[in-house]
């Protein structure tokens, strides 16, 4: 099991009961566990969502879409089932923090899960985690049959006369199905291909039933804050950016792993601060802040806030709150290449951009970083980048895309001096950990 | 749903709100390029060709899956958007081969059009690229993978489309590739449209493989002659030193009733054509009773005196015709007209594979009542009753199950076995084998006439709720049956009928009288005044023999004479050989079938592919067949007829009316300058129509089928462009059927089998025999 870290700068909402045994329902119950869905219930629907969009939450998973607001979206009356989906495929390079939320609080997403499902009229949750996750999936089966052998799942819940179901599922290894309409179809059986949108999945989601997806943190989240209250939660954050998050900080810092903090905490006090700095007092390089598939910022750019806006006006993303430390020794080609490899080894194939954009970028940076590159395939490499952003299937293509560009943008001049034949100049560095 | 305005490139334009973008510009003349999209068939974004830029969107739209809204303003070939499809085609063809030089698909490619209309000229690409080997999955379809670009149109014409599922994508990522359902070969349909769809070079044909490039043949659209629905094939020919050789069946135009949709038959099974144990010379046995080639002089004196005595000394009655379900309409006719008129008799017949004879008589007098093969398409809802369309009717199946994919149609199926298309039935009634006539009864209200319980109930209320039906039946219906089906058929609002037969001309030889009892559009033999006026000679007043009654005189020695034309009923009806020894036979057919190896002349005969003229459908569906191939030596059956009865002596402008008018007056009617009506000067001009020149032109006998049977008198100009047209069946002279015979015998033809035709298609036999004995290990090209 990792091992849990602190820093007095951290906002300890979703994280509160972090190591302290939640995963045992009768601890859970004693750290205030499923009082907030037993308020939801006696409050209404309407209250539930009310307080998610007073508590300024946005979706986890990266995109950062307000949670109540996509809530607000189901449609009141349908034919088909309505389902909660909670997306635990948590695929991006440098992300960890469902995972702490598995291991430490199960009974923190399948209370969210429940209000999630007061909120949009639902009697069955799923909850879906990443194939790699699998060892996770003990705990959370655990958690959901302690649930149902209180009497907090099935029929009836609470004395409410409301039925709640929730099934727990993995994948089969694949990060396109963290996109949702893959997740689905991965769900349904089928091959992780995302759906054409629209319908969207509120409409037309997972068997055809209007369908809420969220993120696996974002889910854990809602019983605090109906716990503290939509006002109090989004105090804590910044500005239209609500509430903590879960940064895993990793790489090459002293004191690596998941910390919560206030939406908008500064991202170079997180690397100096929190994670203690750069090892061996080496200097800093650059930072990929949000996940592997955001654009990467150099030592100098990283005095900014991390929320979702201040991000963005900064040029990159907050993304999945994964935030990698590069020191100055660290062979940014080499980099670019270990990220390029994870989106061709992940891409689904379907559309034509991004199957063929990643192979052939993975092709020409193995190239250049092993020497046999030229001037031209610097430009090939970023046209090649710029003509996928935008136009593929599903967000993996950008995914992709983005970083090579800011790789090659911020950092041509590492590129070209593995030009014609040069041996790489950063050799023998250490590999970067990514987690 | 109410229509919407929007605007492309600076147009107004107008479409039905929800309508597909691609679809609207493209009705427009706006033409959106696309790989993956296929109209009606698949929508999947995946090739991003069809981006456009559309205002108050962020990113470039896929004009494939975006539907056009009121205001819309979109611009389609922007510099943005060309470079966008530039950069995809330069991706696209980063892990292609570039085969192009050696590619079946060069010249008809999409990609290549794509490539040269957006420029993506500049190799980029300089990485090893993927290289896959090339599979056979089965003795007709070849995968070649580096070609593929992945757009799963074939996957979905397989899935969705034909319902057969076969194709699917085998790993992720820029390993993905199509792959087949047992592991290196297809066990499908063998249908071929994953191989018409696929837009460039991946997959290929067995039958066309390697063997030309597109440019190098003619392509001409005709009509498919081996299964009664009649879809319109195109035939690429190529000249060779004995004529004109087909080297390709597809379906690249999409204009015929069969829309999307070709057969393996009619995409490869026009190999029978090629074939080198074809006759091209006539044969006359010999005292020895070897056959002996002889030149065609001698095979038409020989066989017309013969004939010529054979009637002068016995009479008409002692000679019988057998006419065939894959000679055109006009030959049909002339046969019957030389039959009854030169020959003298009333003894032909045909194989019949329906009894269209019960239908026309069911539908005396009632108009408009009979459904074409385009209605299945559209038809909210269609009762089928007996038949195998997926076998035997394979463009109805793929009619009925488009329209239930498209149009949400509710088909109703009742047969005595689970026939394939019970899966996109709405309810699917399994009935005992002889449980057919006791069904309509059943459906018309008796209840006892079956074990009825909740489910037909269910499935009669169902039908009975039908304000529009289209009642489809196959040859299990004959004789009172097809009248009761059609009496409660019309008790139903509206409601329209197809009889199902076999062949590509079936319908066309029993509308024109290949019948010992009835004229061309079913008049009764005793009514021919009309006919008898028009001809300018008598015919025999009483019905003659049928089939089977003329091999029983044989067997008796009161037939003498047998003209059999491309028929092989020695085979289909198991004649004793023995039981035609004294009767003079002659046959045209293109092989030596068991029929032909017991004739005393035999004429080698064009096929359908190798003649014009026009064929009618199962449904009454009358379309014009276009000469595309030629045989060194062989003859069309009109011109065989229309010699025969020159050597017997008769005037050949007595049977086909060509030149009239030309030989007195040089240009002139007739009728003009004598004040004489010439009927059929009179209605060529009220037609727009010239006179025709030659005894051997099948349209002198189009023009006379056309004044004499009236379901017949479609547009010509339709027929001429190549356009299906319904016939008109509206009968008033035919009698209600009170004691015909029953000959029907349907021809149980498979997907791989076409009567006597199938055994000389190689392919069809390859592929057959592929799956009786699976062979992987020599199946897969690598």
């Amino acid at each position: 099991m990792p091992r849990l870290v602190s820093h007095p700068d951290e906002v300890k909402i979703i994280s509160r009961r972090f190591g302290q045994g939640a995963a045992d329902i009768d601890k859970y119950i004693a750290l205030d566990g499923y009082k907030a869905v037993q308020t939801a219930i006696a409050k209404g629907t309407d209250w539930i969502i009310t307080e998610m969009k007073a508590s300024g939450l946005r979706g986890r998973g990266g995109a950062g879409f307000p949670t109540g607001m996509k809530w607000s979206f189901v449609p009141k009356q349908s034919e088909r089932p309505k389902y909660v989906l909670v997306n635990g495929d948590e695929s991006e390079p440098a992300t960890c923090k469902d995972h702490v939320i598995f291991l430490h609080d199960p009974h923190a997403v399948i209370e969210g899960t429940m209000i999630a499902g007061l909120a949009i009229g639902s009697k069955m949750g799923f909850i879906y985690l990443r194939g790699e996750y699998r060892y996770l999936l003990k705990i959370m089966e655990k958690a959901v049959a302690d649930a149902y052998a209180k009497g907090f799942l099935g029929k009836n819940i609470f004395g409410s006369g409301i039925d709640f179901d929730i099934v727990t599922q993995t994948g089969a290894g694949a990060y396109e199905v963290g996109e949702e309409s893959a997740l689905m179809e991965s769900l349904e059986g089928k091959r992780g291909v995302p759906r054409i949108k629209p319908p969207f999945p509120a409409v037309v989601g997972l068997y055809g039933g209007p369908t809420v997806i969220n993120n696996a943190e974002t889910i854990a989240s809602v019983p605090h804050i109906l716990l503290m209250g939509g006002d109090a939660y989004a105090k804590v954050g910044s500005e239209r950016n609500g509430g903590t998050r879960l940064f895993g900080i990793s790489g090459h810092v002293v004191n690596p792993g998941v910390y919560e903090l206030p939406m908008g905490y500064n991202l170079k006090k997180a690397i100096y601060e929190v994670g203690g700095g750069v090892t061996n007092g080496r200097k800093l390089k650059a930072v990929v802040p949000g996940g592997s598939s955001t654009p990467v910022l150099t030592a100098d750019e990283i005095d900014v806030g991390l929320d979702f806006d201040q991000m963005g006006k900064a040029g990159t993303m907050l993304g999945s709150g994964g935030i990698v430390v590069i020191d100055d020794q660290t062979c940014m080609v080499e980099f670019a290449l270990r990220t390029i490899k994870f989106y061709q080894h992940e891409s689904c194939g379907w559309c034509i951009p991004c199957r063929e954009g990643t192979d052939w970028l993975n092709k020409t940076i193995s190239r250049v970083h092993a020497g046999g590159g030229v001037e031209k395939d610097l430009d090939n490499i970023r046209y090649l980048a710029e003509n996928m952003l935008g136009r593929t299937f599903c967000p993996l293509g950008d995914a992709a895309a983005m970083p090579t560009i800011g790789f090659i943008k911020k950092f041509r001049h590492e590129f070209e001096d593995h030009l014609n034949g040069k041996p790489c100049p950063y050799a023998h560095t250490e590999e970067p950990a990514l987690v | 749903m109410a229509d919407v305005t929007f605007t492309v490139d600076g147009k107004k334009l107008t479409a039905p709100a929800g309508t597909l973008l691609i679809d609207a510009c493209k009705a427009a003349g706006i033409e959106i390029p696309a790989f993956c999209y296929y109209p009606k068939l698949s929508v999947q974004a995946a090739c991003r060709m069809c981006v456009v830029r559309i205002e108050k969107m962020p990113k470039l739209q896929t004009a494939c899956t975006t539907p056009v809204t009121e205001g819309m303003v979109v611009a389609t070939e922007t510099d943005e958007v060309k470079q966008a499809r530039k950069a995809t085609i330069e991706l696209l063809l980063g892990n292609h081969p570039l085969d192009c030089p050696v590619c079946d698909a060069g010249g008809e490619c999409e990609l290549q059009d794509m490539t040269f209309k957006y420029g993506a000229a500049e190799s980029k690409y300089v990485e090893i690229k993927q290289h896959r080997e090339e599979q056979q999955w089965s003795p007709v379809v070849y995968f070649d993978r580096p070609r593929c670009i992945l757009c799963y149109r074939c996957v979905t014409v397989c899935g969705p489309g034909m319902d057969v599922w076969a194709l699917a994508i085998e790993n992720r990522g820029v390993h993905a590739v199509i792959a087949p359902n047992e592991q290196d070969h297809l066990n499908c349909e063998e249908c071929g449209m994953c191989i018409d769809l696929c837009p460039v070079g991946a997959l290929t044909s067995g039958t066309y493989r390697y063997k030309t490039r597109p440019w190098e043949m003619n392509h001409v659209a005709t009509v498919c002659t081996h299964c009664g629905d009649g879809c319109k094939t195109t035939l690429g020919v190529r000249s060779v030193n004995d004529g004109v050789e087909i080297i390709r069946g597809d379906n690249r135009d999409k204009s015929g009733m069969n829309g999307d949709f070709l057969c393996n038959k009619g995409r490869y099974a026009f190999d029978f054509a090629n074939r080198t144990d074809r006759l091209t010379k006539p044969l006359i046995r010999q005292p020895d009773g070897k056959f002996a080639e002889v030149n065609w002089d001698h095979a038409l004196d020989f066989a017309g005196k013969k004939l010529h005595e054979i009637r002068e000394a016995k009479g008409g009655q002692s000679i019988g015709v057998i006419g065939s379900n894959r000679t055109t309409n006009e030959e049909a006719y002339l046969l019957q007209k030389f039959a009854r008129t030169v020959l003298g008799t009333n003894n032909i017949d045909h194989h019949r594979t329906a009894d269209y004879v019960s239908f026309a008589a069911a539908l005396k007098g009632k108009a408009a009542h009979t459904a074409s093969l385009r209605d299945t398409a559209t038809a909210p809802a269609i009762l089928l009753l007996g038949n195998n369309p997926t076998d035997q009717h394979p463009a109805l199946a793929w009619n009925l199950r488009s329209n239930v994919r498209l149009n949400r149609a509710r088909i109703y199926i009742a047969n005595h076995s689970e026939i394939k298309l019970r899966r996109q039935a709405k309810a699917f009634l399994e009935i005992p084998q002889d449980g057919y006539a006791s069904l309509v009864q059943y459906l018309a209200g008796n209840d006892g006439a079956i074990a009825a319980n909740d489910s037909t109930a269910a499935f009669r209320d169902a039908i009975r709720k039908e304000e529009s039906l289209v009642i489809v039946f196959g040859s299990e219906y004959r004789g009172r049956d097809i009248q009761a089906l059609v009496d409660f058929g019309l008790s139903l609002p509206n409601t329209k009928f197809a009889a199902l037969g076999d062949y590509a001309n079936s319908r066309g030889a029993a509308d024109m009288g290949l019948l010992p009892d009835l004229l061309p559009g079913y008049v009764p033999v005793g009514d021919a005044a009309h006919f008898t006026e028009e001809y300018g000679a008598a015919m025999p007043p009483t019905a003659g023999l049928d089939l089977l009654q003329m091999f029983d005189a044989a067997q008796r020695g009161d037939l003498s004479a047998l003209y059999i034309v491309g028929s092989n009923p020695v085979s289909r009806y198991g004649v004793d050989p023995a039981s035609l020894k004294n009767t003079f036979l002659v046959v045209q057919d293109m092989f030596m079938t068991e029929t032909a190896a017991l004739a005393d002349v035999i004429f080698p005969a064009a096929n359908l592919y190798e003649k014009s003229g026009t064929v009618t459908n199962t449904f009454g569906d009358i379309q014009l067949a276009k000469k595309a191939a030629d045989k060194a030596g062989v003859r069309t059956d009109f011109e065989l007829i229309v010699r025969l009865a020159d050597r017997m002596g008769s005037d050949p402008k007595r049977l086909v009316p060509f030149g009239r008018g030309v030989y007195a007056d040089m240009g002139q009617s007739r009728g003009a300058q004598s004040g004489e009506a010439d009927r059929h000067a009179v209605w060529l001009a009220a037609n727009h129509l010239e006179p025709k020149l030659s005894p051997f032109d099948p349209f002198a006998t189009l023009d006379e089928i056309q004044r004499l049977v009236p379901s017949y008198n479609v547009s010509r100009l339709e027929l001429l462009a190549g356009m299906d047209q319904q016939e008109k069946l509206d009968l008033v002279q035919i009698q209600p059927t009170a004691s015909r015979r029953d000959l029907v015998l349907p021809a149980e033809d498979t997907l791989f089998t076409s009567g006597t035709l199938g055994r000389y298609s190689d392919m069809l036999k390859a592929i057959v025999e592929s799956r009786t004995t699976p062979n992987p290990a020599e199946t897969a090209a690598d």
